[in-house]
């Protein structure tokens, strides 16, 4: 390896320690700030604290779906590999983090409004999300086609349009047929406002992390199954 | 001027072919009334109750019909490998798409027009409000899963599992219209609401898919 | 497009399917006017080879120009593909998939069109006007009608894969004649098969394929590699 490249890799395996560090601190101390030194919330009581892990899983798997239909865009256009494979890091650490909100939601609602799930806005359209992103990963490992990427890139940009359609439907009939809404209400404690941004910060650098170890394992198993491919000696006849 | 020849030329030999294997569409119409049977079974409603579910449970029904039909779309382009014929040719890939499209949409049309007078009578169905708004709801709800049915069937050649990984590709993204569709005709046989929005965002729809499948579809047609 | 050096040119291909390279390294340079016999075991690339040549594939890495443009899809109005499923609707006549084929290729006037259809037929040794359904034609009669639907455009580049498969030694003789013919009018053709003896009198070029790779070419079918 040339100097430059070591330099580069001892660099980046230095910011990757950095990250993992700072993620680790964050989410401590998130977690004693959402566990403990949060105000207890009058109505719901500790239950709520949920709330401090239900909203920026939310917020951050809109992010990596966002980021996804960005790296699709792309590679639609550039046909790049690191495009690509950024499309699909960021699917499925997305579907991770949506995961995180389809379970955190019926264990939030059950105690405090006696139902498991409710049809309403945000939950809804983060089912929906996850069933097209859950489609998305399931397409790409299904496709016997040399050009998965590309077929992937579509149907993320599908996904994407569909989202805003799959919102005013569901906002307009929420109009028309009002549920109860899983949510804190309006108003929101300050105190409560700065434990959920140290969250989402934590959750965003547990997002990035994940992400970037995806990343290099995909980088790794792509370099492998190419090298595989052009020294596959056949063996008799096929 | 040759685009609109070729995706004629191409409507056309679908439809001789499918005339000429007559079992695929008899087999077909049986299936769509089994399944208005089934639901009428399933689904034993007094005629008030009725008008408020029948919008589901006919646009579910239509939906199985649907995928039935949708799913055999390029089977025949698959036999003998001929779909590399139009393949290797100079032909654009949109007017292949549209010819497909538009022959699905009106052999769903025809198990539509089948299974809607059977529901009407097990169900006594009766439309409060104005019931000529039904016909365009039909059209576009109809277009709606037929198009993107279509392209996703294309992109299911490519898989394994074809079967299932239309409906799985299919059911998600088509959450918007299904509501459109179902909304859309409740309101219009309890006459307690108004269609009008339901139809705006139905027309929404087809028009982004139908937009967003005459771009894309090359790219799904070349991917081997 | 006269007069382009070569029909086609291919720079370390490479053809990946997953963990299988199909094509692992092909160059070479192929002239007009020549009819190329390409040989090998299965599984050697010969069809992953053509089919790239045909636009129907991609290659992973590389470089392939036909007659002499680097998108195979602007030139598709002069190749012709066969292989060895028919590419024809069982369920029509030889004409009805000739006439629908014939709208692909723009060849437009309804008369003009007929025409052409039944020149095409004839030519390969078959009746125009037989009513039968294509399901129901012998193989040799199936894979005289899939070279038709080949020859429709009157394509400057012809490729075949297998055409000689499951075919009666009389009918495959004729072919082979054909082929000689059709280049000697100005084609340039590339035919894989596993019968290559068929080809020794008309064939200007044998192309040795082994594991993803040409590993011979000589214009004597003796020479072939062991």
């Amino acid at each position: 390896m040339s100097w430059r490249r070591k330099d580069v890799a001892r660099r980046m395996k230095r910011g990757f320690t950095i990250l993992a560090i700072v993620t680790a601190v964050l989410l401590s101390f998130g977690l004693y700030e959402a566990l403990i030194a949060a105000p207890t919330e009058r109505t719901m009581g500790d239950v709520q604290r949920i709330f401090y892990y239900h909203v920026p899983s939310a917020w951050t798997a809109f992010l990596l779906f966002l980021i996804n239909f960005v790296g699709s865009i792309v590679y639609l256009i550039r046909r790049d590999e690191k495009s690509d494979i950024l499309a699909l890091v960021s699917a499925e650490v997305g579907v991770v983090f949506c995961t995180v909100v389809l379970v955190t939601g019926p264990i939030w609602a059950r105690p405090v409004w006696g139902i498991w799930w409710t049809w309403d806005l945000r939950l809804t359209l983060t089912l929906v999300l996850w069933l097209i992103y859950v489609s998305y990963l399931t397409l790409r490992r299904f496709s016997t086609s040399s050009q998965t990427p590309m077929l992937a890139a579509v149907l993320a940009v599908f996904g994407a349009l569909d989202i805003p359609l799959v919102y005013f439907s569901i906002w307009f009939f929420r109009t028309q047929h009002p549920s109860p809404v899983i949510g804190n209400g309006g108003s929101l404690d300050p105190r409560m406002a700065h434990v959920l941004l140290i969250n989402w910060a934590a959750f965003l650098c547990l997002a990035w992390l994940m992400c970037w170890t995806r990343y290099r394992l995909e980088v790794l198993k792509r370099e492998v199954e190419e090298e595989q491919a052009l020294e596959s000696i056949l063996e008799g006849t096929r | 001027m040759r685009f609109f020849a070729i995706t004629r030329a191409t409507l056309a030999k679908d439809v001789r072919l499918e005339w000429r294997s007559k079992d695929a569409i008899n087999a077909m119409l049986f299936f769509s009334l089994l399944v208005v049977v089934i639901f009428s079974f399933a689904f034993d409603p007094t005629a008030e109750e009725s008008r408020r579910i029948a919008g589901g449970l006919v646009w579910v029904a239509f939906l199985f019909a649907a995928i039935v039909a949708l799913n055999q779309t390029w089977a025949r382009e698959l036999r003998n490998q001929v779909l590399d014929a139009y393949r290797v040719s100079p032909a654009p890939a949109n007017p292949l798409f549209l010819a497909k499209a538009f022959g699905n949409f009106i052999f769903v049309s025809v198990l539509e027009a089948l299974m809607t007078p059977l529901f009407i009578v097990f169900y006594k169905l009766r439309a409060l409000g104005s019931a000529w708004e039904l016909l365009p709801i039909a059209v576009l709800g109809t277009w709606a899963l037929v198009v993107n049915g279509t392209f996703f069937a294309a992109m299911s050649l490519r898989t394994r599992s074809r079967e299932i990984m239309l409906p799985l590709l299919l059911f998600p993204l088509s959450i918007p219209a299904l509501l459109g569709m179902v909304n859309a005709t409740t309101a219009i046989l309890t006459g307690e609401e108004s269609a009008r929005f339901w139809i705006a965002l139905l027309v929404a729809y087809d028009v982004v898919f139908t937009v967003a499948c005459l771009l894309l579809f090359e790219v799904v047609l070349e991917a081997e | 497009m006269n007069d382009i050096p070569h029909a086609v040119v291919a720079d370390s291909l490479i053809k990946q399917f997953g963990r299988f390279a199909a094509l692992r390294g092909v160059s070479g340079e192929f002239s007009t006017r020549k009819l190329y016999v390409i040989v090998g075991e299965n599984g050697a690339g010969k069809t992953t080879l053509l089919r790239i040549m045909a636009g129907l594939s991609h290659p992973t890495r590389g470089m392939v120009s036909v007659l002499g443009n680097r998108n195979v899809k602007e030139v598709r109005a002069h190749i012709g593909y066969m292989a060895h499923p028919s590419l024809l609707y069982d369920e029509m006549t030889g004409m009805e998939n000739l006439g629908y084929f014939a709208g692909l290729y723009g060849i437009q006037q309804a008369s003009n069109s007929a025409a052409t259809c039944r020149e095409v037929i004839a030519s390969v040794n078959l009746d125009p006007d037989l009513d039968r359904r294509v399901g129901q034609y012998s193989q040799g009669m199936r894979q005289r009608m899939s070279l038709a639907r080949a020859l429709l455009n009157d394509p400057k580049l012809l490729l075949l894969d297998e055409p000689f498969s499951n075919v009666d030694s009389r009918s495959a003789k004729e072919m082979a004649g054909l082929l000689g013919q059709l280049r000697n009018g100005g084609k340039t053709i590339f035919v894989v098969t596993h019968q290559p003896a068929l080809l020794a009198e008309v064939a200007d070029e044998f192309v040795w394929m082994e594991a993803g790779k040409i590993v011979k070419r000589n214009s004597s079918l003796e020479a072939s590699p062991q």
